[in-house]
Formats: C-alpha cells, sequence, structure tokens
C-alpha cells in the first residue's frame, strides 16, 4: 500500500518534472527541473532495494551532472536570454524523428522479458556490487578507467581549442 | 502507523535541534568567539551575557518585508534558499548521536551523507543565477567550484576511513574505531585532509570567496531579505555542524569518551560526549575563521587540485594495501 | 515494509517536511511585514550605482573545465565506495585491480595537469 502511494507519487513527480525540462523555454529552468526527475529515479531505485545505485542517482546525477550542466548553459549565450531559440524549428523532420524513437523504445518496451526478481537482491548493495565487479566484470571495471581518461582528454582538447 | 508517528516525531526533533541549538546557537557562538579573537566584548546587552541576541536577530526578521529584486527569477529565487536548508538538514539522518541514538542506520551511511551534501551546491548556484546581481552569480559560480573541488578530498578521506573499518555505516564506524585510533597514520593524514576540504566546503574563511563581503558583497546571498536570508543561514550552520559531527565520528571515536558519566546511563553519556566534541570542532572552524586571511581564487583551487587530491589519493591506497595486506 | 525503503521513507520525510518546517515561518512573515514596493527599493545592489544591463553574463570555460574533470574523479569515488567494504575479505587482488584503476585515472589527472586544466588563468 505504502509502496503503491510511493510509486504513483514518484511518477507524477518525475512525469511533470520531465515536462517542464522539455517545455520551458528557459535553459536554466529545464536544467534545474531535471532535479525532482533524477531524484524521483533514485526513489524507483530505492523501492526495488537498491539503496547503492539510489545514493550515487543522487551525488553522480544530481548533484554534479546538474551542476556541470548550469556551467555549460551559464558558459554559452543560454543563461543571457538572447538570440537564443530554445526551440527547434524544423517541425516536420523532429516529428519523425520523434515518431520512430517512440516506435522503437515501445518495440523494446513490449518484447523484452523482464525478469521479475525484485526480492533477490541481495540486502547489503554496497559489498555485493563490489565483490561483482572486482572478481567476475574485473575487465569492464578496468575498462572504464580507460573510458574516464578518453573524457577527460578529449574535454580537454575541446575546450583549450576556443581559446 | 506507530512508525508514521516516528518519522514525524524525528523529523521534528531535529529540525528543532538544527534551528535551536545548532543555527541560533552557532550564530551566537560565531559573534562570541570572533569577539575574543578580536578582543572585543561581543553581544551582550539581549538576555544575560547578550545570550539571547540571535533570538531577538530572529524575531526581528520575521517582522521585515521580502524583496524581490527587479529581474530576479522569482520561483527559484524562492525555493534556492529552502533547497540549501533542506540539504543540510537531511544529512542528519546518518549521524549517530550515542549507542542506538540515531535517526536510520542506512546501510550506505557516509556515502548518503556526501550526496546529499552534493546538493548544496545545486541550491547555491541558482539563488546567484536568479537573483540577477553580478556579485550573486560571480559567488554562485565560485562557491560552486570550489565546492565541487573540495568534495573529492572530503570524499577521499572518507573512503580512508572507510576502508580502514570496512563499513560504510555511521554506526558500524565508530564501534570498529579500536583505540588508540590516532596510531594509524593513515587516519591523521586523511583526518587533516578532512579539516582543510570540510573548511573549503562549508565556505569559510580562508576559504571564503563565495561571499567575500569585501569583493563580493555577500556573494551569491547578496539579494536576499529576512527569512531567506535566515533559511541560508540556518543551511550554512546546519551543514557546519554536520560535518564537524561528521569529522567527530570517523575520526575522534564518535560518541565514546575517555570515562563514563557517573549515575546517567550509556545513552545520556553518548549524547553528552557526541555534543561536547561536536562543539569543540565547531569552535576549532570559527577560531580559524577569524585568524587567518582569505585564499586568493587560483590558490584555493591549487590546493585542492594540486595537493588535497593526490595526498589524499595515495593516502587511501596506503591504507588499502594496509588492509589488504592484513586481511 | 521492508528494511530499506523504509530507511529511506525517513529520508523523504526529512526532505519533505522539512522544507514544510522550514517554510512555515513565512506565515508569520506574511502577516506581520509592511508591504510597500517601489521601482527603487527593488534595484539589485552593484556598489550604489544603478544597476548597468542584466548580470546574466557569459562565462569563462574554465568553470566547465573543472567541472568535467570533478565528475569524471566523482564516477572514480563511487567504485571505490563498494571497493572499501569487501577489500578485507577478497585480499591483496582486489588491491592490485583497484591500483591500477587508480593509477590510469592518475595518469588523467597528470595529463589535465600537464595541459593547464588545472590553472585557473
Amino acid at each position: 500500500m505504502a509502496e503503491a502511494v510511493a510509486f504513483y507519487g514518484l511518477t507524477a513527480v518525475a512525469l511533470g518534472a520531465s515536462l517542464m525540462v522539455v517545455l520551458s523555454r528557459n535553459m536554466v529552468h529545464a536544467a534545474v527541473s531535471l532535479i525532482p526527475v533524477l531524484l524521483a529515479i533514485a526513489g524507483y531505485y530505492v523501492l526495488l532495494g537498491a539503496e547503492f545505485l539510489a545514493a550515487i542517482q543522487i551525488l553522480i546525477y544530481a548533484g554534479a551532472i546538474t551542476v556541470l550542466i548550469l556551467f555549460v548553459i551559464l558558459l554559452t549565450e543560454g543563461a543571457t536570454g538572447l538570440r537564443v531559440r530554445p526551440r527547434n524549428e524544423q517541425v516536420p523532420l523532429g516529428a519523425i524523428t520523434c515518431l520512430v524513437l517512440a516506435a522503437l523504445l515501445i518495440a523494446v518496451l513490449t518484447r523484452t522479458p523482464w525478469p521479475q526478481t525484485r526480492s533477490s537482491l541481495p540486502e547489503y548493495n554496497p559489498g555485493a556490487v563490489g565483490e561483482s565487479f572486482l572478481t567476475a566484470y574485473v575487465l569492464p571495471f578496468e575498462a572504464m578507467s580507460l573510458l574516464i581518461v578518453a573524457c577527460l582528454v578529449g574535454a580537454i582538447v575541446v575546450a583549450r581549442r576556443e581559446e | 502507523m506507530a512508525e508514521v508517528i516516528r518519522i514525524v516525531l524525528s523529523v521534528v526533533i531535529v529540525f528543532t535541534f538544527v534551528a535551536v541549538g545548532v543555527a541560533l546557537f552557532l550564530v551566537l557562538m560565531e559573534r562570541k568567539v570572533s569577539a575574543w579573537v578580536q578582543a572585543r566584548i561581543g553581544p551582550r546587552h539581549v538576555g544575560p551575557y547578550g545570550a539571547l541576541q540571535t533570538v531577538a536577530d530572529l524575531l526581528k526578521l520575521l517582522q521585515k518585508e521580502h524583496i524581490l529584486p527587479a529581474g530576479a527569477d522569482r520561483l527559484m529565487f524562492a525555493a534556492a534558499p529552502v533547497v540549501v536548508a533542506v540539504a543540510a538538514l537531511l544529512s542528519y539522518v546518518v549521524l549517530p548521536w550515542g549507542p542506538g541514538v540515531i535517526v536510520r542506520d542506512l546501510g550506505v551511511g557516509v556515502l548518503y551523507f556526501t550526496s546529499v551534501l552534493s546538493l548544496e551546491v545545486v541550491g547555491i548556484l541558482t539563488a546567484g543565477w536568479a537573483s540577477n546581481n553580478k556579485y550573486a552569480l560571480l559567488g554562485g559560480l565560485r562557491s560552486a567550484a570550489q565546492m565541487v573541488s573540495y568534495e573529492l578530498p572530503l570524499g577521499f578521506s572518507i573512503l580512508t576511513v572507510a576502508t580502514i573499518t570496512g563499513t560504510l555505516s555511521t554506526v558500524r564506524m565508530v564501534e570498529a574505531q579500536p583505540y588508540p585510533w590516532y596510531t594509524y597514520p593513515s587516519v591523521i593524514v586523511a583526518g587533516l585532509v578532512f579539516l582543510v576540504a570540510a573548511t573549503a566546503e562549508s565556505n569559510r574563511i580562508p576559504f571564503d570567496l563565495p561571499e567575500a563581503e569585501s569583493e563580493l558583497v555577500a556573494g551569491y546571498f547578496s539579494e536576499y531579505s529576512p527569512l531567506r536570508f535566515a533559511l541560508f543561514q540556518l543551511g550554512e550552520y546546519g551543514s557546519l555542524f554536520a560535518t564537524s559531527a561528521l569529522f567527530v565520528t570517523l575520526f575522534l571515536g564518535g560518541w565514546r569518551g575517555p570515562f563514563e558519566l557517573p549515575l546517567v546511563g550509556p545513552v545520556v553519556d553518548g549524547i553528552f560526549w557526541f555534543l561536547l566534541k561536536t562543539y569543540a570542532v565547531v569552535f576549532f572552524f570559527m577560531w580559524v575563521r577569524w585568524t587567518y586571511p582569505r585564499f586568493r581564487i587560483d590558490q584555493l583551487l591549487n590546493v585542492s587540485w594540486k595537493l588535497l587530491l593526490p595526498v589524499s589519493l595515495a593516502n587511501l591506497l596506503l591504507a588499502g594495501l594496509l588492509i589488504a595486506g592484513s586481511g | 515494509m521492508r528494511e530499506v525503503p523504509l530507511d529511506w521513507a525517513y529520508v523523504a520525510a526529512f526532505a519533505l517536511l522539512g522544507s514544510l518546517l522550514a517554510a512555515l515561518p513565512f506565515v508569520v512573515v506574511w502577516l506581520l511585514a509592511p508591504r510597500s514596493q517601489y521601482p527603487q527599493k527593488r534595484l539589485t545592489y552593484e556598489s550604489g550605482v544603478i544597476p548597468f544591463g542584466s548580470a546574466w553574463a557569459q562565462f569563462h570555460v574554465r568553470y566547465y573545465l573543472y567541472g568535467l574533470v570533478f565528475l569524471l574523479f566523482d564516477i572514480e569515488v563511487i567504485f571505490i565506495y563498494p571497493w572499501t567494504v569487501v577489500l578485507r575479505q577478497l585480499g591483496p587482488l582486489a588491491f592490485v585491480e583497484m591500483l591500477i584503476f587508480i593509477v590510469v585515472l592518475a595518469v588523467g589527472l597528470m595529463y589535465a595537469w600537464r595541459k593547464g586544466a588545472l590553472e585557473w588563468a
């Protein structure tokens, strides 16, 4: 009962705030509206018993990525509100893209056999996560560090070229 | 139903403590400490030794008019102080006040603590942007750059303690601290890094560039009038107290004291020592604030990225080596 | 109720009820405070002169660089959290695996340092 209330509450927040993100004509408003969406998703993780994932969702997405997005908006002209067209004017092309994407997502959603294993999540998340990436998935884990360094190098090259 | 009552009660109790025991008391304490450092007397007219000064200030703030700056963003201007205050309040969920005295002992304890404190950055950044004031925006941006830079060394020093104790729960971290805790070299280095990074996280001198009154007026809250200003104070002192309490939890043995108080039982004894140590750490932060000058922004960022980050990372690996070797 | 959702029900209550309690004194202000607004009062503070233009200006790219380097190291941090709790149990092998991970990222940090991404200028 309580979990159903929580689920529908989170869904209302996530959908409402997502609409704000898409429909707002002010880029800073759109970026800040992302925060309730991301926090609501952390709430979903909690309902699934994935506490560790919920905490890193707050730390990385709500606390770090939104700050980065705000920095990006503030360094472009977006924050000044001048000479900015927050909406795409390619209506036909945009509509086609949206429809194709929606069809693709619906097809994936309906055809994937979603496993119903809510109760099998280990009680203590961080230990289980640590064990799996340090034993079974050690190669992807090490590859992750290379990916992060690649992001870093790419960003520095792009940012420095502008000067 | 009983659970709902417990939830509501715990929120009300913690909120009251943060408002009275932290915000009102610490502002008074700050004024008294600054007076002591500068050989002044400080507030003394309202109540005995000026003890009711901040209560009087609050009553005054309640009667003052809200001013929305011209061209400000109404909704975000109003929301930002609430976000900052609530982010600070959320961190109190995992503070262990005494044996068994904690709101909830989350499995991801210290990770949760750093997560909710990182939300404060968002509130400060939007406050600066929404004010339509150049000083406020500059202060908000500086603050965000500073807080994200110091989150990393802070995180690494928390992780060092987590490595040695093998847990993320704040309660079990206190229980796992063997005496004498201070003989671990990694713990000492982590503690020192934590102190420096925590000063920067709470935007205090020598890391107070976001508010730097002599250059930015008051930084991101320049345009804020009565009660919203009070909420920023609540958030600022609330997180100062919470970080000090986390320092006590991680490095100073939490609720355990050097001896047991007679007659009062373990719970009161624990709360006593925990509060005593935390207020002592808060005093340390205030003492530093009124003693040292301010860094330049490039110096400030260099301290974090070129000194604290490599040192705390190496320190963490050293602690890991120790544990992996012994385990 | 299971343990983890109950833990976070407290967190949610702190967020929602906390905002409510923080907003409560605004009712008192609404009842007591005077209201008189005129254009001069709402001017923002700019060292005593009339504010020039809008405050919403473009900012320097260096903020973005700090933000990005921070985000990437934050991702590193979230991998270390689970590592700390299983290190004792998994022993030296887990240590070496994390050492490789951190050394690769340290090389990234050195690159950022050498390229001047960590300079304010």
